[in-house]
C-alpha cells in the first residue's frame, strides 16, 4: 500500500476511534487524572494488550517477522523526563498531541490553542537544542530494549501479566467511577 | 428533529469497545508499516515547514530542524498523512454523532477564564517534552508499550504520575 493511502486510512481509523471514545473532550481526558473517569486507562490498556497479543500471534504464524518492528531505543531518562512534561501538559492543557487534533476537529477552540502551544514548545526545544541535546539520550539501558529482554522472560509471560493488569485496571476504575461523579458523557456541556 | 439531535449528541463508545477498536488499528499499523501510530512527528515537521518560509536562514542553520528542511519538503512523510487522516476520521465521527460544537471547552476544570492560557501552556509543555522523549502519548506511550519497550513503559509511568500530580493544582470552578 502506498504511503499516502496507508497513512490516510490508518490515521483516519485512529482519529475515528479516538473521537468515538470521547477523547476529543478535555473534560473526559483529564477526568482520568481526577480519577473520576477511567476511560483513558481502560482504552489505552485494552489497545496495548490487544496489539501486543496480536503481534505475538502474527509473529508465531510468521506473518510479521520478529525484529522487523520499530522498538524505541532505551533512553529511559529521556523517556521519563519527556513523559513528565507531556503528562503535565496533558493535566494543564487538557489534551495530548494526538487528541488535540481530535478536539479541534469537533470544534474546540482550546484544542487549536493547545496545538499552537505544541508548535511553540517545539520551537523552544529546537532553539536551545545544542545546550539540551544530552537530555534526549539520558539514562541509556544498553543491554535491553524491551521488558522481556530485560527480565529474560518470554513475551507471552509479559502479555499474560498485562492482561491481568488490564482486568485489575477495569475493576479498580469502575469501582472508583461508582464512588465519584463517574465518566463524563457526550451530553454534558 | 435536527434540533433535538443537536441537543443530544450520541453517547461515547464503551471503553472496552473503543479499546479493542484502537487495538485493531494499532495492530494493523504495525502489520502494514512496521511501526506504530503517532502525532508529534508531524507537528515537528510542521514547525520546520513554517520555519522554512518564515525564518529560512535560522531554520536551515538549526541543529534540530535543519535536517528536515534540507531537501525542502519537511512534510513529505508517512506521519503527515497519518495526522491528516486523524483529523478527517475525527471529523467524520463527530459529524455522524452530532458532536461538533464550536466552543472554548474545558473551562470548568482547566483554569476558568484563564482557559486559553492553560491550553497554550499545556501545549507548550507537551510539545517540548515530546521532543525530549522523541515521542508523545501515541508514538512512544501507546505504540512503544505495544512492542513491550522499556522506553514506552517508562514514558507512560512518568506521564501518568506527573499528570496525576499536576492535576491536583488545577482548581475546579463551582
Amino acid at each position: 500500500m502506498g504511503t499516502i493511502l496507508s497513512g490516510l486510512l490508518l490515521g483516519g481509523a485512529f482519529g475515528f476511534v479516538l473521537e468515538r471514545a470521547g477523547f476529543g473532550n478535555p473534560n473526559k481526558l483529564t477526568g482520568q487524572f481526577r480519577l473520576t473517569d477511567w476511560s483513558v486507562f481502560k482504552v489505552m490498556f485494552t489497545a496495548i494488550v490487544f496489539a501486543a497479543v496480536g503481534l505475538l500471534i502474527l509473529e508465531k504464524i510468521g506473518y510479521v517477522e520478529s525484529g522487523s518492528l520499530f522498538v524505541p531505543p532505551s533512553f529511559l531518562g529521556a523517556a521519563a523526563l519527556g513523559g513528565a512534561f507531556v503528562g503535565a501538559g496533558f493535566a494543564i492543557g487538557g489534551y495530548c498531541p494526538g487528541t488535540s487534533v481530535v478536539g479541534l476537529m469537533s470544534g474546540r477552540i482550546d484544542a487549536g490553542i493547545f496545538l499552537i502551544g505544541l508548535l511553540l514548545g517545539t520551537i523552544i526545544f529546537a532553539g536551545i537544542y545544542p545546550s539540551i541535546e544530552s537530555l534526549t539520550t539520558l539514562g541509556e539501558i544498553a543491554n535491553a530494549e524491551s521488558l522481556p529482554e530485560l527480565l529474560s522472560v518470554s513475551s507471552l509471560f509479559i502479555d499474560i501479566a498485562m492482561v491481568i493488569a488490564a482486568v485489575g485496571v477495569f475493576a479498580l476504575g469502575s469501582w472508583m467511577e461508582k464512588k465519584s461523579r463517574g465518566p463524563v458523557t457526550s451530553q454534558e456541556i | 428533529m435536527d434540533q433535538i439531535n443537536q441537543k443530544c449528541p450520541a453517547p461515547y463508545w464503551n471503553p472496552l469497545i473503543a479499546g479493542i477498536a484502537l487495538g485493531i488499528v494499532l495492530l494493523s499499523t504495525f502489520a502494514l508499516t512496521g511501526h506504530g501510530l503517532g502525532a508529534t512527528g508531524f507537528t515537528t515537521r510542521l514547525t520546520a515547514w513554517f520555519g522554512m518560509y518564515l525564518l529560512p536562514v535560522a531554520t536551515n542553520a538549526n541543529d534540530y530542524l535543519g535536517g528536515m528542511v534540507e531537501e525542502g519538503r519537511p512534510l513529505d512523510a508517512w506521519i503527515s498523512w497519518q495526522v491528516v487522516g486523524v483529523a478527517l476520521g475525527a471529523l467524520i465521527s463527530a459529524l455522524i454523532a452530532g458532536r461538533i460544537a464550536v466552543k472554548l471547552d474545558g473551562k470548568k476544570f482547566l483554569g476558568g477564564s484563564k482557559r486559553p492560557l492553560t491550553a497554550l501552556f499545556g501545549g507548550l509543555l507537551a510539545g517540548f517534552g515530546a521532543r525530549i522523549a522523541a515521542g508523545c502519548t501515541s508514538g512512544l506511550g501507546l505504540s512503544g508499550a505495544a512492542v513491550l519497550s522499556l522506553a514506552g513503559f517508562t514514558f507512560l509511568g512518568a506521564f501518568f504520575a506527573v499528570g496525576l500530580l499536576a492535576s491536583r493544582f488545577m482548581k475546579e470552578e463551582k
